[in-house]
């Protein structure tokens, strides 16, 4: 089936959810997994891969075990309209941040997921980098203490039709197939 | 006596160097002083859960030493810790203090 630029049907997504489950596993498990040939699943990843949809494979380190002690916090961050974008791009540079979205519900926020090796340095790194950040208002800042999901997109199936709610690099779509 | 080492008690510094008013760890208040004075009016202002977290942290101590350079007064606010003060007690006896400095800097 030819898709048009970076357009996925179906089987690419389900192609996508194996991968995000075990991007180890062979053309040919999940060919047979999802029922096509293990070409078709060759020919399509390589497409993804081409096209970027398929940025790399990476491992998925559960930081606990691996005796890192770091804290995540959530960090909402109420700015002025005008100067939103900038505070947003401070943020994006910092190495502590992993994560940065722009919410636009009754005051223009930015949240930011930050690590910190500490709540001190998390303190630190909020007092001293981000409320001096022009446009500041003020912040909110919650500490993760339990994770119990953690996924990139997801295919959501209901009895009449697949849903696919992906994350894109800026922004949060939902597209039916 | 004034000290020798003149304290910037008049000056208003950068706003990287402000002070900046939260209520726990990461919460911050939106208020923010640049200057001794702004900073004795914002004692008045901000909520007293800030005067507190930041008393018994020893932030008010350290910026008032590091940044406005004054030792005498960095050392009154750090004796008040002792008292355990909270709530508009504290916003009171800190207000008295920072003002009661202030006069006698621009005596």
């Amino acid at each position: 089936m030819k898709l048009k630029n970076n357009a996925l049907d179906v089987t690419d997504y389900k192609i996508l959810a194996a991968l995000q489950e075990d991007s180890r596993q062979t053309y040919t498990a999940i060919g047979k997994h999802l029922g096509i040939a293990h070409s078709t699943v060759y020919d399509r990843i390589k497409r993804m891969e081409q096209n970027g949809i398929i940025k790399k494979y990476t491992a998925l380190i559960d930081t606990e075990k691996a005796g890192a002690k770091n804290i995540i916090a959530m960090v909402t961050i109420y700015t002025d309209p005008k100067e939103s974008e900038k505070v947003a791009e401070a943020l994006a540079s910092a190495p502590q941040v992993l994560e940065v979205y722009m919410s636009l519900s009754e005051e223009l926020q930015i949240i930011a997921k930050v690590t910190a090796e500490s709540q001190e340095s998390l303190h630190t790194f909020i007092a001293n980098l981000v409320a001096p950040l022009p446009g500041v208002l003020r912040i909110r800042t919650s500490i993760l203490t339990r994770k119990f999901k953690e996924t990139q997109f997801s295919i959501v199936n209901n009895s009449k039709k697949l849903r696919f709610i992906k994350a894109t690099h800026n922004r949060m779509v939902e597209d039916k197939p | 006596m004034k000290s020798e080492v003149t304290p910037k008690v008049i000056k208003t510094v950068p706003r990287e160097k402000a002070f900046y008013f939260f209520t726990s760890i990461g919460n911050y208040t939106g208020e923010s002083s640049s200057s001794l004075k702004e900073f004795m009016e914002k004692i008045n202002e901000v909520n007293v859960k800030s005067l507190e977290f930041h008393l018994y942290r020893g932030d008010f101590e350290k910026w008032i030493a590091e940044v406005l350079e004054d030792k005498e007064l960095a050392e009154e606010i750090r004796k008040l810790q002792k008292f355990n003060l909270v709530g508009d007690t504290l916003r009171k006896q800190l207000y008295t203090i920072i003002l009661g400095h202030l006069k006698y800097l621009t005596r």
